[in-house]
């Protein structure tokens, strides 16, 4: 069943076509990624998706129901919960705290009852902690609930914003980037959490440069160049694909 | 928590201490200034939320408090013997007025104080929820403009406006009956009392606020001001938290500003002053933006200071002052936790072994 | 109300619109060759007229006037030099909150040195009671000396970024300073010296308009309201928009007097900063995208 539905989104700023009628569909329990060159429009389509942004036309459907126009926040709520090309942990914050964040729309507990320090307050909050401690051992990262986050190596640092996303209980997880400047160990690590992550019952969609860990645990890949839609296929298909090749390796070169 | 319970105990007992100091010394006048200093922390400690942990930035708080104040004063001191009419009628009926007598004799139909109160509370609290909407969608610079026009604007009105006494404020503000026996009063007899009630005060919102940034809202209000974005695509609503905070920030001092009017029998327009608002500004950068303790305590120090007169005419420049040493050499606040971390190391080099 | 007040009412409006045109250009100036919109603006324009007239106790008016712009630049430049040039990528909260301060201990200073008085320079021609008439309306001569100065300032400015080096390399170092550093500019001189401008033309303004307006060691807050309005208004960074913008507020100031209590004058600009910022924070002139950008 298709739970991501994206029709003929398109977004322009000024003369430029950042998304231009792109179509794709992410089917429940997949792994999609979403590669192209640089400035091809993916993050900017992630933004789309995740309603920081505003398509100038075209539909999200996401779980059945139309998703565009929603504040980010609201489709969290729903369900998408994403990452960010550049780390955005909360500074001054502990790995732990980070990850809490993300058990927000799964607490209850609002100004009120929160000034006011009511009983409940208690078991909501140990719950959460309890949730985010499985998932710092899922993540292997135990040992480093209660360092500062932003101290981390870099490497962990993207692990703990994964980990927060995670938190949320979300149905897909727009991945941002996830290896982006990081090592061969680091980016295989990552690798094996997102297979990791789909037998947790979450989809995945995923923007990605790096290619090995693309091809690696992939099911469909869409390519996107100047903000359209040039492929769509298996990673075995794409990678013969002629124009996929042409578009990141240039004319003439066999 | 239980930590939380022994600082405010903590807390509880320096009022105490300081109180008894002041009567075995003979200076009770001091309580004055001490219970002043009080209500004007009420203040400040709703700004440091605002802006320490939400991170935004407010140089107008003072027209909150001049609101609250200005409209109880208003209402319990305006005579509406003269008003004839159903509406009157009907809230002397509900007990809403008293009557009480005047300096020369007469008789004034005014609104009783607690009704007054929770009116001009309830209104504070409903500018800051029309404003804090549009305000808060700015950032930076536009966003310290705007409160800075909001103060300036409170300002302005209440200077101009006769029915609240223009440039002269309004006095014979009558004293509070908060509860039976309970009176928030300039009078020195009540002194002692008023000294308790104001820091009583003090701790109960210290203790809201310390529950509230301990707290699954705290932690939020924390994330949208290290990552909005993030925190938004948490599913944080970060602009209802913002304002949430903003309108929470603005009762407090709305409430300071009715209760400090009460016993101080009286307000006037400086109390919405763009120099106020630096001031509380100023005690919130120095106490440490994040930091609920340290900037009780400074402000405690500090107001006091200032109301007994120890800045001389150098008043405004020392708080303006504050505000650049502390901007320039030590943004996060004086009294901040690195810091005795980094004095703990310096006297204990290495893991609590005293260097030999 | 018929015409010949009306006029004098929008004679009025042009006067104040003018200080406030050349406090928005002040801001403007600092604001591209920084990021930062100085707070301590107004205080530039107070320092002008109360300096200018302690000088013209014993110099002549026009020797009184150079003298306080020369003064108030000079400590346009050292604010900047003590306070502001060896910051490393402040944030921007700490960078109002230090603007503020200085505003502060700017207007304190003024106090203690001044007191509480009210100052004015003499008018440069004629006196308080001169009047030429221009169609329907009597205008003191000094309102032509404020119009006429404030354009050829604007236009000042104008040739000298567009057509002079120094001019050029400002707006380089604004545009990208980075880039202006590579090719050899001093990004610090730049900001120093776009502070000492912006100084001046503050102090200028001050000594032109003291003899309507009256200068006081407390001028400045309003004027930098007005004029950080006015800035807005016109798109922040376009000072040649502050221009018509500040006629606007000037004349929009002027005539709510007409409607409103006196008092309330300055609620008018205060009210109309707040809807702009809320409604349209680029301004009239501004590009709504380019504001985005122009991040904090």
């Amino acid at each position: 069943m298709k739970l991501l539905s994206v029709r003929s989104i398109s977004k322009r700023f000024g003369g430029l076509k950042a998304v231009d009628n792109v179509s794709f569909d992410v089917p429940q329990g997949a792994i999609k990624a979403l590669i192209g060159p640089n400035g091809a429009g993916k993050t900017t389509l992630f933004n789309l998706l995740s309603g920081f942004l505003r398509p100038d036309r075209g539909s999200v459907v996401f779980d059945g129901a139309e998703v565009l126009g929603l504040m980010p926040h609201q489709i969290a709520a729903r369900g998408m919960a994403r990452t960010f090309q550049q780390t955005r942990l909360f500074p001054k914050m502990t790995v732990l705290d980070n990850i809490l964040v993300g058990r927000h729309l799964h607490s209850r507990g609002g100004f009120v009852s929160c000034m006011l320090h009511l009983p409940f307050l208690r078991k909501e909050e140990s719950r959460a902690r309890e949730t985010c401690r499985e998932i710092l051992e899922f993540l292997g990262l135990s040992g480093q609930a209660d360092e500062e986050a932003v101290r981390l190596p870099y490497g962990q640092q993207r692990i703990v914003e994964l980990g927060r996303a995670l938190a949320c209980d979300p149905r897909i997880l727009l991945l941002d980037e996830p290896a982006a400047g990081l090592n061969i160990r680091e980016t295989v690590k990552i690798g094996k959490l997102i297979s990791r992550i789909r037998e947790r019952n979450v989809t995945v969609l995923l923007v990605e440069h790096d290619m090995s860990l693309v091809m690696d645990i992939s099911d469909d890949i869409v390519v996107l160049s100047y903000g359209q839609k040039i492929a769509e296929d298996k990673p075995a298909s794409i990678q013969q694909d002629p124009e996929v090749i042409q578009v990141y390796l240039g004319e003439g070169d066999a | 928590m239980r930590k939380q319970g022994l600082q405010i105990a903590g807390f509880a007992t320096v009022v105490a201490a300081i109180q008894l100091v002041t009567s075995l010394t003979g200076n009770v006048y001091h309580l004055t200034q001490l219970t002043m200093s009080a209500y004007y922390s009420l203040v400040v400690l709703g700004l440091c939320i605002l802006t320490g942990y939400a991170g935004q930035i407010s140089i107008g708080h003072a027209g909150f408090f001049a609101i609250g104040g200005y409209l109880s004063a208003l209402l319990t001191t305006h005579d509406l013997s003269a008003h004839g009419g159903l509406i009157v009628s009907g809230l002397a009926a509900m007990g809403i007025l008293t009557r009480r007598p005047d300096l020369y004799g007469g008789d004034l139909l005014t609104v009783h104080p607690w009704p007054a109160c929770i009116f001009a509370v309830l209104t504070a609290v409903a500018i800051a929820f029309a404003i804090g909407g549009p305000v808060l969608k700015l950032k930076g610079h536009y966003l310290a403009m705007a409160t800075l026009g909001f103060g300036i604007i409170v300002y302005r009105i209440v200077l101009g406006t006769e029915l609240v006494g223009s440039a002269d404020g309004i006095y014979n503000v009558p004293a509070f009956p908060l509860l039976p026996g309970i009176v928030v009063s300039g009078k020195s007899s009540l002194r002692v009392m008023n000294y308790y009630v104001a820091w009583g005060f003090v701790i109960l919102g210290m203790v809201f606020l310390l529950n509230l940034v301990r707290s699954r809202v705290g932690r939020a209000l924390a994330s949208i001001h290290g990552a909005e974005d993030a925190a938004e695509a948490m599913g944080i609503p970060t602009a209802r938290y913002k304002l949430k905070i903003f309108v929470v920030s603005a009762a407090f001092a709305a409430v300071s500003g009715v209760l400090l009017t009460h016993y101080n029998g009286g307000i006037g327009p400086s109390e919405s002053s763009v120099m106020k608002s630096v001031r509380y500004l100023a005690i919130v950068a120095i106490g440490g933006m994040a930091n609920l303790w340290g900037t009780l305590l400074m402000s405690l120090l500090l107001n006091y200071l200032s109301l007994r007169g120890y800045f001389g005419t150098y008043d405004d420049a020392v708080f303006g002052g504050i505000l650049i040493l502390i901007m320039l050499f030590a943004p996060d606040g004086l009294l901040r936790r690195q810091l005795f971390e980094e004095l703990r190391a310096a006297v204990f080099p290495a893991g609590g072994e005293k260097e030999t | 109300m018929n015409l010949d007040l009306f006029l004098q009412y929008m004679v009025a409006g042009v006067t104040y619109g003018t200080i406030y045109g050349i406090v928005a250009v002040g801001f403007n100036m600092i604001y591209n060759a920084t990021g930062i919109i100085n707070f301590a603006q107004g205080e530039f324009v107070m320092l002008g007229g109360m300096t200018a007239v302690t000088l013209g106790r014993f110099l002549p008016l026009p020797a009184a006037i150079l003298g306080a712009v020369l003064i108030t630049m000079i400590v346009g430049a050292l604010l900047e030099i003590l306070f502001i040039r060896w910051l490393h990528r402040p944030s921007v909260l700490r960078m109002i909150v230090i603007t503020i301060g200085l505003s502060i201990l700017i207007r304190e200073g003024a106090l203690h040195i001044w007191g509480e008085s009210v100052r004015a320079l003499p008018y440069f021609t004629g006196t308080s009671v001169t009047s030429i008439r221009l169609g329907g309306v009597y205008i003191s001569p000094q309102v032509l000396w404020v119009v006429g100065i404030g354009a050829v300032v604007v236009a000042i400015l104008a040739g000298f970024f567009r057509y002079t080096l120094l001019g050029m390399q400002m707006r380089a170092c604004a545009a990208n300073r980075d880039a202006a550093r590579l090719c050899g500019i001093s990004a610090k001189n730049m900001v120093t010296f776009s502070f000492m401008l912006s100084a001046g033309i503050g102090a200028l303004g001050g000594c032109i308009v003291s003899p309507i307006t009256y200068v006081q060691y407390d001028s400045g807050v309003p004027l930098a309201i007005k004029g950080f309005t006015v800035a807005i208004l016109g798109g922040l960074g376009n000072s040649l928009a502050s221009a018509g913008a500040g006629m606007l507020l000037g004349i929009l100031e002027s005539l709510s007097i007409s409607v409103l209590p006196a008092a309330y004058k300055d609620v008018i600009s205060v009210a109309i900063l707040l809807g702009i910022l809320f409604v349209r924070p680029s301004g009239l002139f501004g590009s709504v995208e380019e504001a985005r950008l122009k991040e904090f």
